[in-house]
């Protein structure tokens, strides 16, 4: 009676046992459509940034210029700049420009970063924007839904100096259905 | 024997139901393919339901199907048979707070889907609808032709097939032409629909499409990276519709849909419902998510949502 009731409890104790390690080991699989998650160190695949043509590198222009850094507005050079839409009376270029190295960027920090990290410059004020552009919420993302995507620059979208979405033209409208025929 | 009974045995005498048996057989006959019809036309006629056919009878209808189109379009086509992948239910959101109404989407998934030009078939219905009204579907507007969108007080609501998981359409299927399938998409075998048009009726969402003549797609336009029951050339009298581009998505490395990959202002979102770190789980867990006529118990899975 003893012994009967050892081997049940081995047995019992074995299925146990097997199904805690089939359930651990289908949590620690990784499938194959899952999204992998991405480090903060990652870089986000974009196009280059969209330049006016010839304008980069600024350095070419501003190497041999005594940098000044004074408010005002610009007379002689960049005077189809128009900051619009964007607290045009708070900030001026070089808040976001870097005053020492033209061909960078400058964050709050002082950080300077590449054009093609200009999406952090952004993400700055625009946190919420940010969270979902990083996402794929906010903004364009091409790409392989279940691999490698394509981002865009918060700048291909929107003008920096002016960045609300301007108006673009349509498409036609569908035949009326007494056209087709 | 009398001379009338032999008679009677002797000679052919036509009666009322030999005379419809025969002409019902020789109309029959009629309606067959004649000897001179190619094997190709005698085995569309006897291809049975996509569902039912073994692995060797698909390849001989891909086989076929892939000569015949190329014969058509004068490059080579590919007809695909992708089945569900595992583990992968497809999902599909829309930001109504950006969409601008430049039905950029309607014209990619034309190019991208074979869809006929003329007649013009789309599988996208853009709808404008007013910002004081909301969605208001009698109130819509989807011949809108302004000069540049978005209009002051407007907002727009594309539509397209939002494969149910409740769908209606495979209900009243009287042939079952048209199923959903696995990964959620919601598909017609061209082959085997007859054309009666009951999805259409039944569907919510004005989403399905007739083909009432052979559809004129003309050959350069032609997109010769074709799945069975999505994008490959259908013959007239067929209902066809979105199948969230399936030719591209069903891949292991799936491309996003053409009507995502086409948006200027990145208002389609497009994922795997099951995997918790894709993008549209995201919106579902964090925006403000609207289902079109939720009343009705379809249980799409096209989610509309308010990024703000």
């Amino acid at each position: 009676m003893n012994s009967r009731r050892m081997q049940v409890l081995t047995l019992f104790g074995v299925a146990v046992v097997l199904f805690l390690g089939a359930v651990a080991g289908h949590a620690g699989r990784r499938e194959f459509w899952l999204t992998p998650p991405k480090s903060d160190t990652e870089e986000y695949m974009v196009p280059p940034p969209p330049f006016t043509e010839g304008i980069f590198p600024c350095s070419e222009c501003h190497s041999g210029m005594k940098p000044d850094p004074r408010r005002r507005v610009l007379k002689e050079e960049h005077t189809n700049i128009q900051l619009k839409n964007h607290a045009e009376h708070e900030r001026w270029c070089l808040d976001c420009h870097d005053l020492k190295n033209r061909d960078r960027l400058r964050l709050v920090s002082g950080e300077q970063i590449d054009f093609n990290h200009s999406y952090r410059l952004c993400g700055q004020c625009h946190g919420d924007k940010y969270r979902d552009w990083r996402m794929g919420i906010h903004g364009k993302r091409t790409g392989e839904w279940n691999g490698r995507k394509e981002y865009l620059l918060c700048a291909h979208c929107h003008n920096p100096h002016n960045p609300r979405f301007e108006p673009i033209a349509l498409k036609p409208p569908p035949e009326r259905p007494e056209n087709i025929r | 024997m009398s001379d009338t009974e032999t008679r009677n045995e002797r000679v052919f005498r036509l009666s009322r139901r030999k005379a419809l048996k025969g002409m019902a057989v020789g109309l029959g006959a009629l309606a067959l393919p004649g000897k001179d019809a190619s094997a190709a036309l005698w085995e569309s006629f006897f291809q049975k339901n996509f569902r039912e056919l073994s692995k060797s009878e698909i390849q001989d209808v891909v086989s076929r199907l892939e000569k015949e189109y190329s014969a058509t379009y004068g490059k080579p086509v590919k007809v695909k048979t992708t089945p569900p992948m595992e583990g992968v239910l497809y999902g599909y959101g829309l930001d109504l707070s950006r969409c601008v109404g430049c039905r950029r989407c309607v014209y990619g998934c034309v190019t991208e889907n074979n869809q006929s030009r003329d007649p013009q078939v789309h599988w996208i219905t853009v709808l404008r609808l007013s910002k004081e009204r909301g969605v208001d579907l009698e109130h819509s507007e989807r011949y809108y032709n302004p000069a540049k969108v978005p209009e002051d007080g407007y907002f727009y609501m594309p539509v397209q097939c939002h494969q149910c998981e409740n769908a209606p359409c495979t209900k009243v299927c009287p042939v079952q032409a048209t199923w959903k399938e696995n990964d959620g998409i919601v598909v017609v075998d061209y082959n085997w629909c007859i054309g009666c048009r009951y999805c259409m009726a039944a569907c919510p969402y004005g989403a399905r499409r007739f083909n009432w003549k052979k559809p004129g797609l003309p050959a350069g336009e032609m997109n010769p990276d074709t799945h069975f029951m999505g994008n490959r050339p259908r013959p007239v009298g067929v209902v066809e519709k979105c199948t969230f581009c399936m030719q591209r998505t069903r891949e292991p490395d799936g491309k996003y849909p053409a009507c995502v990959e086409v948006c200027p202002v990145g208002a389609r979102k497009f994922g795997n419902l099951l995997d918790p770190a894709s993008e549209i789980r995201y919106v579902i867990e964090n925006k403000r998510v609207f289902i079109l006529k939720e009343e009705l118990n379809t249980q799409p899975k096209f989610y509309y949502f308010y990024s703000v």
